[in-house]
């Protein structure tokens, strides 16, 4: 286990999330993309305080707890808003959210 | 650190995580992803997060994975079938991977071996969140209580 092969599988968590997030049309899909694409800078921020020059001052750990307690808080959000936006359109796809289209 | 073990993790979290990005059926989806976060704490037990490993499994497989099984409960979307799935976004995805990739093999100075350190106790962390970090904690709270109050707002119905 090294640093680099860390990064490498977090950036391919990242891009997964990318992938997950743009080619998907459901809007659930969108919030588990971002949700992969906030996982994985939490294991870089855990990667970079276990391999850093100071791991004994946690606060790589610190910005992750937050990270996770703030992601939590969006994807509370988010999926209410799912519910209101199926509510109005009776639907969960985002291509059909184009009231404001010129 | 056992390396059969990293292995194994690393290939069940990007396994997961594929199938909950590709999988048709919402549900497989989700359940996908309550694995991709197992996997991904057990990264964290792995590098020596014991505290936000257990605290990831809290909060993304007891809430958020329950929350995204709820919302697709609630959202049965029966008008037809849309089946289209953007092609450009895998484009893009593979652009931005061999981007990161080819910036991390560019980068010389990358630490090799984890450096040796007490481990963290819970006790500390809580000491911690008191002292320096008491005004992000706090910060916190509020935005989590502004995120309860807003969601429940949205989704209220209204009166007519």
């Amino acid at each position: 286990m090294t640093l680099p092969i860390l990064l490498v599988i977090s950036s391919g968590l990242f891009c997964i999330g990318l992938l997950a997030a743009l080619s998907r049309r459901h809007a659930i899909f969108i919030l588990i993309g971002i949700e992969m694409m906030l996982a994985a800078a939490n294991l870089n921020f855990i990667a970079f305080w276990r391999f850093g020059p100071q791991p004994a001052q946690p606060t790589g750990m610190m910005v992750a707890i937050f990270a996770i307690a703030i992601a939590a808080a969006e994807a509370a959000v988010g999926l209410a808003m799912v519910i209101v936006v199926y509510r109005h359109f009776r639907s969960t796809n985002v291509d059909q959210l184009d009231r404001l289209k010129g | 650190m056992s390396t059969v073990a990293f292995a194994v993790i690393a290939i069940l979290t990007l396994a997961a995580a594929l199938a909950a990005a590709t999988l048709q059926k919402l549900m497989h989806a989700a359940l996908s992803f309550a694995v991709m976060f197992v996997g991904i704490s057990a990264f964290f037990f792995l590098l020596g997060a014991e505290f936000v490993g257990l605290v990831q499994i809290f909060v993304y497989i007891g809430a958020v994975a329950v929350l995204i099984v709820f919302t697709i409960l609630l959202t049965r979307d029966d008008t037809g079938k849309v089946r289209s799935f953007n092609w450009g976004g895998v484009i893009v995805a593979i652009a931005v991977f061999a981007g990161l990739v080819w910036a991390i093999a560019k980068t010389k100075s990358l630490p090799l071996t984890p450096s040796q350190i007490e481990p963290i106790t819970v006790q500390r962390i809580g000491e911690l969140l008191m002292t320096n970090y008491v005004w992000p904690l706090q910060c916190v709270g509020v935005l989590l209580t502004a995120a309860l109050i807003g969601a429940l707002i949205l989704v209220m119905e209204e009166k007519s």
